[in-house]
């Protein structure tokens, strides 16, 4: 197509041909035949959050949050306040606790403040500033009414803003993610521990937040921290471990590591050594996701889906994209979403092997992990045939010209991106939106009349 | 666009086309000159309008014609006499049996058709009579008459024409009544001075007499005041019949088809200028210094008569002057392109749904305004478009509001009449009128101020200086006034109530906007907020875009009162093409660009790889031209001279050999010439004002032939043009990419007929763009010129077409490629074909549009469907409204395959359009297909 395009001027060949996964214009099953581009930001968007069916927050590096309306892309509040770049976002669902049935709003910056929004008018309802150090991640605990706020050390606030504990200061590094255990405990990560706190609350209204243990399993930083269920969470780091974790007793249930490197499978072509790009070798865990039965790792350029009972890896795709993937999520529908810094977005497909085939065969193929031995692995593999599946490329969304750096489902409104390019980007189901303005249409032509 | 001024050409070139195929026989059938021209006898070329006078001094005259030069050779003596003559009206004046004094007849006009064969000439005469005080029986017979040489024209428009006439007649005698009550109310004052200093010399006639005996002097001067005192009599009897007449007519409610809104406005006014006529008409009446006049009869014969102009006041000639002009304007032109455009009007307000896809802007946009006209509530925008051009057959808008204007202007006099009567009764006759008046009024006012609360004096005031026929007299008997009087306080009430409407509701603005052209530039600031709405001096733009739309039309456009010199300017052009009437400029049309490009198109031949002249070809043509300039100066005039550009051409058919194959093949080498030679010339020239920058001239008169022969062009050279039409049909962008400007632009206006707009204001065409593409740009842009740079930037320029290739159609024109979705359909090959018979530019055009429109018809009905897009019942799957909805596609509109992706497309965009979605400021959507590329290659 380019070499077409370039007709015979003399122009450097772009760069050598990837192995990558490259998929046709023609996708009969990708239903995204409509985008709306909403452009509001003048920097990176980096974050997305959901308030509710069809608003979502978009916020980044311009330090502006902007409220959309998902149905008709419409700009429905813009919330200035912040002067730096928003480093963490969370939503206050409306409860009953509060007066006003409004969302709130939580978004932290560098400036080392964190706003509460009232989303409904769109203003500034508190604003933080007691902070020495920026947050980098904020939670909501709803089932406590309280949110935590992550920096140098962990604040615990009620919704009105009034800090209720606070841990002591973490030396060398700030809290970069935390999540909600049971039992009123929270995991949070810094740098490559993983500490786990306990939030108490007394009779009398006063809360303490203590130190219960300090895991060190993990050999680099810790990037994705994600709960599988009730008593499982995961991380994953920044040299490709992951870590299976029991909830309750904070026990490693499952160490998985070089995803990346198991040496090449006998079945496994041998070009797909020879020509990698730049990125096959990182092996950092950009992201988890999970769905109870299978974590999705965006582990460098590939996905990994890893089958928690089996404690393997069912399917893969090393070079999913042609750079680093940021963010994956899976779709009731079987279906996996994976969106990367080459600024594509890609549907993939969970599909069950056909039985007949040798289990891992062309470019396809899919990886087990390093520790079984090989027969053991072939022979598991015989055993559990129908476990292992693949990974279909259905299709692919193409239209940001950055970085994506996360995306948004939704059932009814189709997926919303967020790009290093500014943009906010919709992607919908063209034969569905056709018919909601077509019902829409004769609604209207029934008020008219 | 269902009808087009060439229709005529476009079956002449058929017939062409198919005869020179039959046989050896067929030759070129352009006779020398114009086939359609009714009577070879005319002895002129335009239809005009002429009025005249039967004068009692010499007998029938013609006054004046409009245009003012275009009776040509034409009688106009013999043919005022002939127009004259018919005048059954009986303008009966003088005593009649039973009274004493004169009695005016106030007679409806008379309407009649007449022809005159000897002369070739078809006349609607419009009689109308005008009261002189001077004149004999005080009645001056007028008659306006519109002649062309076509008769049918006359008989199928003559509702128009009588509507339209009968307004200018209107005019003509609201002025013409106003006047001649000036001018009795000045012979009163002359007469009562006069009677005044008879008295006093009979007074001392009698006091210096002491012998008991009148002198014959003192006889005469009694006589002579008797006959005073008759004459007082009896112009104040002829006032007051003026007066009643005109307070008769505005209230008469069968014959004004008033609304009932407009219906208050006599009232309205009425009040406004009672305030100020206390003011005016007292200054005014000191200006006025009362002559001794000898008495006579009012019946007297002057040897000078009064001209129309003095007759009607110079205002309302010259706004009757203004509205004819305009109605020749209006109906220039062939009978078929008047009727066609009528009908063309008629359907395309059946269609506004779907009319923002391809048609001019002007046309639905302001059909919305004339609906919302009739639905007041909706607001209105701002273009100010004379409702004539929009819907000619229907004019009450306009009419209405010139009625009302006038019923403004005649019930002011009445009021005054009835409140000074109320005040004149108890004072002494001898007191001086201008004192009455004050007097009463300013009773009168204060007893409407309790009544109705404040009115603003500061309008009034103005208004006050306008209005100079209000005189009070009194002739009311007492009785009769205050019932008068009583029973137009309701009504009164109610003015309030309408008036607050007026400067509150942007409807009345609306209402007002249509009356302006008759509106006195005086009384506008009465309604100084509707009027400053309706001209917001940022908008400046936009007027001038309306003007733009506006234009296109020209012939229909009645309002000419776009002074925009800029404007002008640019489309110079238009009127240049419209301005010949009969229909030999069918044949001429496209001549003026290409007499234009006459300096140039040498040297731009060679330059432009994509045009293949052969050298010799264009000496021909140059020579041609030679010859044409001389032949010009022998053609005596009749035709314009774009036309003479065409006969030479014609001629030198004729004098080819005979052979039919070569004939052909030069007819259609010569008409692809033209139309490549002045589509080059015209894309080339970079700062040509004709390049449609502006959205608004896309769809203007020079711009659809342009494209038409771009067009033609295009389909003709690229075998894959109608893949690239089915990319921009079905909402695909395309993105024409080349190294000269010239080269893509010539593209670009050849494809942009093709190109749907989805309704909103940004133009989905750009010509040219130096930096790489970019998403959101796509959703805006459905056709794009691209430079190709061989530079870095280049390089990354068209790493983004390759990104986003996924969304555009490329085509090369260098490489004279296409890379786009291949097209399986039998639409655009009607649409398209290359070996189409069609050689003109905008006949071409109008076979495009005509096809457009079919299939935004055909989006219409699909779109609108309920049952193909939504379940008959709950229980019904989704699947079977699928199949429905293909089914119908398939087998009830006859699309086959790709075709189908038009309608549903089309579709889209008019759900987008009627739902108003997205909402505005936020990017529309874009809508793609998953489907592979092909390259085409010529």
């Amino acid at each position: 197509m380019l070499r077409w395009l370039l007709g015979t001027r003399d122009v450097q060949e772009p760069v050598e041909k990837s192995l990558v996964l490259c998929l046709g214009d023609d996708q009969p099953h990708n239903p995204y035949t409509e985008l709306q581009i909403l452009k509001a930001h003048s920097d990176i968007v980096r974050f997305m959050v959901w308030i509710d069916d069809i608003r979502f927050a978009s916020a980044g590096d311009d330090g502006v949050v902007f409220l959309w309306n998902v149905q008709t892309g419409e700009r429905l509040h813009e919330l200035r306040g912040h002067l730096r770049p928003i480093t963490g976002i969370a939503v206050i669902p409306s409860t009953y606790h509060l007066q006003s049935e409004s969302c709130h709003l939580l978004t932290a910056s560098s400036d080392r403040t964190v706003i509460i929004w009232d989303l409904d008018t769109g203003s500034q309802i508190h604003l933080l500033a007691e902070f020495q150090s920026s947050v980098k991640c904020l939670m909501v605990i709803e089932r406590l009414g309280v949110w935590l706020s992550g920096a140098d050390k962990i604040c615990v606030w009620n919704y009105h803003a009034e800090l209720l504990c606070e841990t002591s200061c973490f030396k060398d590094a700030d809290v970069s993610l935390m999540i909600e255990l049971p039992k009123n405990n929270i995991a949070a990560a810094i740098r490559k521990e993983l500490i786990i706190f306990n939030l108490v609350t007394s009779e009398s209204h006063t809360w303490e937040i203590a130190e219960m243990r300090r895991l060190s399993s993990h050999e680099d930083d810790i990037r994705a921290i994600i709960t599988i269920n009730d008593d499982t969470f995961a991380t994953g780091s920044h040299v490709g471990e992951l870590i299976i974790w029991d909830s309750l007793d904070w026990t490693v249930k499952a160490f998985e590591s070089q995803f990346w490197n198991t040496g090449p499978q006998p079945d496994k072509p041998a070009e797909i050594k020879i020509s990698r790009t730049p990125y096959q070798h990182e092996t950092s865990i950009h992201h988890l996701s999970s769905d109870t039965e299978n974590i999705f790792a965006a582990v460098g350029t590939g996905i990994y889906v890893y089958n928690l009972q089996t404690k393997i890896v069912i399917a893969s795709q090393q070079l999913a994209h042609d750079s680093r993937v940021l963010h994956t999520a899976k779709l009731p529908n079987n279906q996996l979403i994976s969106c990367s810094v080459d600024g594509s977005v890609r549907l993939w497909e969970l599909q069950e092997l056909p039985p007949a085939e040798p289990a891992a065969s062309g470019i396809f193929s899919m990886w087990g992990i390093g520790r079984p031995n090989k027969q053991d692995q072939m022979a598991k593999r015989k055993v559990n045939g129908s476990m292992f599946k693949t990974l279909e490329l259905t299709g692919d969304l193409i239209g940001h010209s950055g970085a994506l750096q996360m995306f948004l489902y939704s059932k009814d409104h189709g997926i919303v991106t967020c790009s290093t390019d500014q943009l906010i980007i919709l992607w919908k189901d063209g034969e569905r939106e056709s018919q909601l303005r077509s019902k829409a249409l004769f609604q209207k032509i029934e008020q008219d009349v | 666009m269902i009808a087009a001024p060439d229709v005529v050409a476009l079956t002449r070139e058929d017939d062409h086309g198919e005869r020179s195929g039959e046989g050896p026989a067929a030759h070129f059938p352009f006779p020398p000159e114009n086939p359609w021209s009714k009577t070879a006898t005319a002895k002129f070329e335009k239809d005009f309008i002429l009025i005249s006078e039967f004068s009692e001094q010499v007998g029938p005259q013609p006054l004046l014609t409009i245009p003012d030069n275009a009776r040509g050779n034409f009688d106009l003596n013999y043919f005022s006499l002939r127009i004259m003559s018919v005048d059954y009206q009986a303008s009966f004046v003088g005593h009649p049996p039973g009274t004493s004094y004169p009695k005016l007849n106030f007679v409806e006009d008379s309407k009649v058709v007449l022809g005159d064969s000897k002369e070739g000439a078809f006349a609607y005469v419009h009689h109308l009579t005008l009261y002189d005080l001077e004149a004999r029986g005080f009645v001056r017979p007028f008659c306006v008459a519109y002649i062309s040489t076509d008769e049918n024209k006359i008989m199928q428009q003559f509702q128009e024409l009588s509507g339209d006439f009968s307004k200018a007649s209107e005019c003509l005698k609201t002025g013409n009544r106003k006047a001649f009550a000036n001018e009795l109310e000045k012979k009163l004052k002359d007469l009562e001075y006069t009677r005044n200093v008879l008295h006093q010399e009979t007074e001392i006639q009698k006091k210096s007499n002491d012998k008991g005996y009148y002198s014959s002097v003192a006889i005469e001067k009694a006589n002579e005041l008797a006959n005073v005192e008759k004459c007082i009599i009896e112009h104040q009897d002829l006032l007051m019949q003026i007066r009643n007449y005109s307070y008769k007519k505005t209230r008469d409610g069968d014959y004004f088809s008033y609304e009932p809104e407009n219906d208050l406005d006599p009232s309205d006014s009425g009040l406004e200028q009672l305030q100020l006529c206390e003011k005016v008409s007292f200054s005014d009446r000191k200006s006025y210094i009362p002559k001794f006049t000898k008495a006579k009869s009012a019946k007297c014969f002057e040897k000078k008569l009064k001209t129309l102009e003095e007759l009607c006041d110079s205002y309302f000639f010259n706004r009757t002057l203004e509205q004819l002009r305009r109605v020749e304007k209006f109906f220039r032109g062939d009978v078929c392109y008047l009727m066609t455009s009528q009908i063309e009007k008629s359907l395309l307000q059946q269609q506004q749904t779907t009319s923002f896809l391809f048609e001019d802007p002007l046309l639905f946009t302001g059909e919305g305004k004339t609906e919302k006209e009739q639905h007041s509530e909706k607001p209105q925008s701002g273009f100010h478009i004379n409702p004539k051009v929009l819907n000619h057959s229907c004019l009450s808008t306009e009419s209405t509001g010139f009625e009302s204007f006038k019923s403004c202007v005649e019930s002011v006099a009445i009021k005054l009449d009835q409140q000074i009567s109320v005040e004149s009764y108890h004072e002494t006759m001898a007191d001086t009128i201008p004192s009455k008046n004050h007097l009463g009024t300013s009773d009168y006012l204060e007893l409407e101020g309790k009544e109705k609360g404040s009115i603003s004096s500061g309008e009034s005031i103005e208004v006050l200086g306008t209005e100079k026929s209000c005189s009070p007299l009194t002739l009311l008997s007492k009785s009769e006034s205050q019932t008068n009087s009583q029973s137009h306080h309701p009504e009164f009430v109610r003015r309030k109530f309408v008036r607050a409407r007026r400067t509150n509701s942007e409807d009345s603005i609306e209402v007002l906007s249509t009356t302006e052209p008759l509106l006195p530039e005086d009384l506008k600031p009465v309604y100084p907020t509707a009027i400053h709405e309706e001209e917001p001096p940022s908008d400046h733009k936009e007027i001038r875009l309306s003007r733009g739309l506006v234009q296109p039309d020209t012939n229909l456009n009645h309002t000419d009162e776009f002074g925009n010199i800029s404007f002008e300017n640019r489309t110079i052009t238009l009127s240049g093409l419209y301005e010949p009437v009969d229909p030999s400029c069918c044949i001429g049309k496209e001549s003026p660009n290409f007499t234009k490009s006459v300096p140039t198109f040498i040297t731009e031949e060679y330059n432009d790889g994509v045009v293949n002249v052969p050298p010799q070809r264009s000496k021909t043509i140059g020579q041609i031209f030679h010859s044409d300039c001389l032949e010009q100066v022998d053609g005596g005039g009749l035709y314009n001279a774009a036309d003479q550009v065409f006969f030479p051409c014609e001629k030198e058919y004729n004098d080819l050999p005979d052979n039919e194959e070569t004939n052909q093949i030069q007819v259609d080498e010569y008409m692809d010439n033209m139309s490549s030679i002045s589509a080059s010339l015209y894309s080339d020239r970079t700062p040509s004002p004709a390049i449609p920058i502006n959205p608004s001239l896309r769809h203007s008169g020079k711009f659809k032939k342009n494209s038409g022969k771009n067009s033609l062009w295009f389909i003709r050279q690229y075998s894959f043009a109608q893949q690239a039409i089915f990319s921009l049909l079905s909402g695909r962008t395309l993105v024409v990419v080349g190294e000269q400007e010239g080269k893509v632009k010539k593209l670009i206006n050849a494809l942009s007929i093709f190109v749907p707009s989805n309704g909103k204001d940004a133009d989905p065409v750009k010509q040219w763009i130096t930096s790489p593409l970019h998403v959101t740009e796509l959703q805006t842009w459905k056709l794009i010129g691209l430079q190709r740079i061989a530079s870095p930037l280049g390089t990354s320029m068209l790493h983004s077409l390759n990104r986003y290739s996924r969304y555009i159609s490329i085509l090369d024109c260098d490489n004279k490629t296409l890379r786009c979705p291949q097209y399986k359909g039998q639409l655009i090959t009607r649409m398209a074909d290359h070996r189409t018979q069609i050689k003109r530019g905008s006949t071409y055009y109008m076979h495009v549009h005509n096809m457009l429109t079919q299939l935004c018809s055909q989006a219409f009905l699909y779109t609108f469907c309920h049952h193909l897009h939504l379940p008959i019942d709950e229980r019904e799957s989704e699947e079977s409204v699928t199949y429905r909805r293909i089914n119908f596609l398939k087998h009830h509109l006859g699309l086959m395959n790709d075709d189908r992706k038009i309608v549903q497309y089309f579709a889209e965009l008019i759900k987008t359009y009627y739902l108003h979605e997205p909402p505005k400021g936020s990017n529309p959507i874009l809508r793609f297909n998953y489907v592979p590329t092909v390259v085409f290659k010529i």
